[in-house]
This record gives C-alpha cells, structure tokens and sequence, in this order.
C-alpha cells in the first residue's frame, strides 16, 4: 500500500464514495426547505403543521386549484402576468441601457472616463435606502405611483451597475483587433458597436438576462412601495396578501402559489444553470 | 495636450497622403468623445436624476420634518440626535451588527468548506455545486420566507425537534431571544454565491505551488494554511466586502417572516425595516432620510476598515499583476 502509486491514479473508491456521501447529505439538508414547501404543497392545511413526513398522508391537489383562483378576485394569472411584464421590462431595459453604457467605459476614450468610471463603480456599493426615499418623491410628484413605471424605468437608465460592470468586464476581454478592423473598414463607434461588439456579447447578455429576470421576479421592497391596486400586484405581493387575508387552513393553497410562484425560477436556473454557476460571479474578478 | 495618450496614428487613406494631421485627431477625439456620450446618456440620465440628485436629496431632508404631504421643515441635527434616544433605533442597529457579525462569517465559513469540498475533478461535481447555488436564487423570494415562518414556528419542525431532545422552547420564530437566528439560517443557507466564486478562486491557484509543497512533505492542514488560504485571500476579501454590505441592507426576509412588525418584541427589527416602517408606515421621512445616511456612513466606514485591514492580510500573487 505505501507503494508510490502513479501520480495520475484515481481516487481510491472508498474515499471516492466518502465524498460522494457528504456532498449528498449536504445537498439534503439544502434541499430539504424547497422538498418540504413541494411537499407541502400537496398536504391538507391542518396536515401541514402536524404531519412532519415528507410524504403527505391525503395528497391534496385542489391546493393548486384554489392557489389558482388568486387572492381576492385577482387571479394568480393576473399576478403571474403583472410579475411577467415587470421582469420582461427589466431584461430589456437592463441588456440596453448596460450594454450601451458599458461599450463607452471599455473601449471609448473621453475626457471624464474615470470620474464617470468611479461613480459608476461607487453606485455598486450605494446601500439603495439613500437614494429610496427621494426616489419614492419623484416617482410621486411624476405621478407614477401605482404604476409599473417606477420598477422599470430605472433599469432603462442603467441603474443596475452590478450589470454595466459585468459587460465592461467582458467587453475588456474581447480582442481590441476586432474594432480596429471595424474601423479600418470605415465603422464609427455605433455601427462597432451593434455590428461587432453586441454580437460578441451574447454570453455576458445572457447573464444579465437570467439576473434581471430572477431579481426582478423576487424583487419585493420596490413592489410593496410603489404598487397599491390589488390589479397590479405581482406574485410576490399577491403571495403576502394571501398570507394576511387567510389563516392557517389556507396553508396548503398558500404553499401551492409559492411553489407556482418559484417555478419560473427553478426553470431559468435548470436551463441556464452550467453558465450561472460558471460564467457570472467569475467574470467580475478578473482584471 | 497629445502627450497624455498615444495619439492614434491618422489612418492612410485610400487615394490620399496622410493630410493635416494635427486637425483631423482633434476632430476625431471631439465626436469619439459626443459619441461616448450618447452610449452613456441612459447611465448618465440614470446617475444624475435617481443617484446623485436622490443622493442630495435625502442628504437635505435628514435634516428636516417631512411627512410626504407638507413641505419639508428644517430641523437641523434633530433628526440624528434623536436616534440617540429612539430606543427601537437603538435595538435595529443591535439587530442588525448581531446579524452581519455572525451571519456574514459563518456564510462565508460554510462557502469556502463546501469550495474546498467540491474543488476536485470527480464525477458528479456539476450537480452537486448546481444544487448548492440554488438556494441563493431562491432565498430572496416571499416564498423561501413563508417556508421558513413554518418550519421554526412554534409546532414547526425545530420546536418538535428541539422538544425531542427536552428543549421546550416554542418556535424560534415566537420567541424574542432566538427569533433572529432562523434568519441567520436563512442567510447561511444562501452560502452558494460566495461558494462559486471561491471555486473561481481556487482554480487560479497555479498547480505548481501545491506540487512543490507535497515534493516538500507538507501536509494537508500545512499546505491549505500555506497555500490554499493565502492565495485566496483577494477572493476572501472580495467576498467579505459583498457580504457585508448585502448584510447591513437584509430586507424581504425579516419582513416576511415577521410580517412586517420585527417582532416578537423587536428581536428581528432589522435597519432597513425600522427605515422602511418609519418612512412609510409613519411618513417619517425625514427622519427615515437620516437613518440611511447613517447606514451608508456606517457601511462606508466598515468597508473602508476592511480595506486598509486588507493590507495585512491580503495576499496579492506577483503573477496577478495584470
């Protein structure tokens, strides 16, 4: 056994299996939360608090039917469909307004760049409670409160800097050959931009995309302040309504719209989850 | 004037010879310069009006009476020494330091642990760390909050767990000395984020190091606080900046799970959800205005603390330097 075994040899199986058995008994206990809210979902309201089994005794499906009636008069369909065009509006505003703004920090020079560069970064850091209240204010005397436009408008105007930094990140990693041969071949900076660059971008648009969407859909603070009518709410907000308006014997159908309410989530992380877990956080670091 | 950057040399036209330089860069740099701005309008609209000008703003109202309604009354100080004797002020800061105090090191703890764990080529590896990070998409949203209200109220899974092995607490959600520490668990579940960016961390650690400590017959403990955890510390230091400055600013979870009150008896009353009740449930806002200046002095300083702390123990490769 004390053998110097050849540098490339494969983990033995028993210490192979070892880590094998903590890693899944980790993902259990992450797990366990979202395994119990599914499985909740299907139990009956009192069975929710006394039956500690995943497995539910009397499985409960009409929880998802009643969850679909909404909360009073407004249909979860409503909710999905208001929370839908919030984050439809943030993806888009973000992909533009980010990507624009980002092109000029990567590859144009102007006089300013760096202040510009700093208050752009110094936003990252900005706790949003100093800016929120004035915000509210404008936002009101505009006599936008109790619109959408509050929530979306800003990520229009490149409010998100986590993303304008993301692009400018990637942006700095493409060949610079690229927009020399662009403007060689008579391109000015816009038709560079849409032309060579945006193209290019596409990994760093889809990151921006998966997290407009997932912050956006779970967005709660903006929501609550600035949507009153009960007809514009999101899930999120229709989720806490429900919360407020029943009491325990509406546990499962509240359960049911949690679990809805996740879904769209949990597919957007399924399908682009090689690039969310590899891509995002690592193209913040380099340089 | 053109000596700061390498003037671009003027490209050779077709049919041409190179013509009066000196005019044509000026010209060039003049609508390379309008033209960066157009790309940045959006940003710069977005900077002035929903950052800077709001940033003022509330400067201005923290130190005056407003209620939304009626014109801002100035006040002077009176805002912030008022906080001195707000007792619920007092109680959300201590909330708040108890939360970012040990919720951020254990968050952090638990991600490096789990990056060490995962950082090997093995079978397996993808799902295991997909399935990590998945909580830190899903912990922001009402529902991993209502979960929680469930599972560590009184009845809930910890009470009957905890009544188990004799401790008959009620649920800690009820219960004032230990209600915030199920938000603590929230947070700490939530480690994925941190956990793939050391994992981005540790593959930049050169191979070469890890060969000449074993050629040295180091061991395994000695080679992680030699190697391993040294060339990590800029990643360290990137993920304890974020995670304090996320801290400070918790929000949805403490709503949700508290219904919005920070109760009981004010045990989960975190900073931004005193601000939050004081702006809008009191219309307080001037007062609310100064309570987030004091968090962004707050959260200013502790990362400038961090930052001059990093001199010490930030280890940045010489290889890095690019």
């Amino acid at each position: 056994m004390t053998t110097a075994t050849s540098p490339a040899a494969a983990t033995p199986p028993l210490r192979s299996a070892v880590w094998h058995i903590v890693c899944v008994a980790i993902g259990l206990v992450l797990l366990y939360p979202v395994l119990w809210l599914v499985t909740a979902s299907v139990k009956s309201g009192t069975e929710i608090l006394s039956n500690l089994s995943p497995v539910p005794k009397a499985f409960t499906p009409g929880n998802y039917t009643q969850a679909a009636e909404g909360v009073s008069g407004i249909t979860l369909w409503r909710l999905f469909g208001n929370s839908l065009l919030i984050s439809t509006g943030a993806i888009v505003g973000n992909v533009l307004s980010c990507s624009l703004a980002a092109y000029a920090f990567a590859r144009l020079r102007f006089r300013g760049r760096g202040l510009y560069f700093a208050v752009m970064i110094g936003t990252l850091m900005l706790p949003m409670h100093v800016v929120l209240i004035p915000q509210y204010i404008i936002f009101q005397k505009l006599g936008m409160v109790g619109t959408f436009l509050p929530i979306i408008l800003p990520k229009f105007l490149a409010t998100e800097a986590f993303f304008v930094f993301l692009i400018v990140q990637f942006i700095r990693s493409l060949p610079r050959e690229l927009d020399e041969a662009a403007v060689i071949d008579g391109c000015g900076p816009y038709r560079t931009f849409w032309y060579v660059i945006m193209p290019l971008l596409k990994p760093a648009l889809v990151t921006t995309t998966i997290f407009s969407f997932i912050w956006s859909w779970n967005d709660f603070l903006s929501q609550l302040m600035y949507l009153a009518d009960p007809r514009d709410y999101t899930l999120q907000l229709g989720l806490r309504m429900f919360v407020d308006q029943s009491g325990s014997a509406a546990f499962g159908p509240m359960f049911a719209m949690s679990v809805l309410t996740l879904v769209p989530v949990l597919l957007f992380f399924l399908a682009f989850q090689r690039l969310l877990v590899e891509g995002v956080h690592t193209s913040g670091l380099k340089g | 004037m053109a000596q700061a950057t390498a003037p671009p040399r003027p490209l050779p036209r077709p049919g041409g010879g190179v013509t009066d330089a000196a005019p044509a860069v000026r010209r060039r740099r003049r609508s390379t310069a309008l033209s960066a701005h157009v790309f940045l309008a959006p940003w710069l609209i977005g900077a002035v009006v929903l950052t800077l000008g709001p940033m003022l703003a509330s400067l201005y109202l923290s130190f005056t009476d407003y209620d939304l309604f009626s014109r801002p009354n100035w006040v002077g100080l009176a805002n912030y020494r008022y906080m001195l004797a707000d007792d619920r002020f007092l109680t959300s800061v201590g909330v708040t330091l108890k939360f970012v105090l040990i919720g951020a090191p254990l968050k952090l703890a638990a991600a490096l642990a789990v990056a060490l764990l995962l950082n090997r080529a093995r079978r397996g590896v993808g799902l295991y760390r997909a399935a990590f990070y998945a909580p830190s998409l899903l912990g922001a949203s009402v529902s991993v909050a209502l979960v929680w209200r469930s599972l560590f109220a009184t009845g809930g899974l910890t009470d009957r767990s905890l009544a188990f092995f004799g401790l008959e607490i009620g649920g800690l959600t009820d219960n004032p000395d230990y209600a915030l520490y199920p938000l603590i668990m929230l947070t700490v579940w939530q480690f994925g984020a941190p956990m793939v960016i050391f994992l981005a961390g540790l593959k930049q650690i050169p191979k070469e190091l890890y060969e000449a400590s074993s050629i040295d017959g180091a061991s395994r403990i000695r080679t992680f606080f030699s190697i391993t955890l040294p060339m990590l510390t800029p990643v360290l230091f990137f993920n304890l900046v974020m995670e304090i400055i996320h801290s400070f600013q918790s929000f949805t979870s403490a709503f949700v799970v508290s219904n919005g009150t920070g109760g009981p008896s004010d045990s989960t009353l975190f900073y931004s959800l005193y601000l939050y009740q004081q702006a809008f449930t009191n219309f307080h806002m001037g007062y609310a205005s100064a309570m987030a200046w004091v968090l962004l002095a707050v959260i200013a300083l502790v990362t400038f603390l961090v930052f001059r702390s990093s001199r010490m123990w930030v280890f940045y490769g010489q290889e890095e330097a690019s």
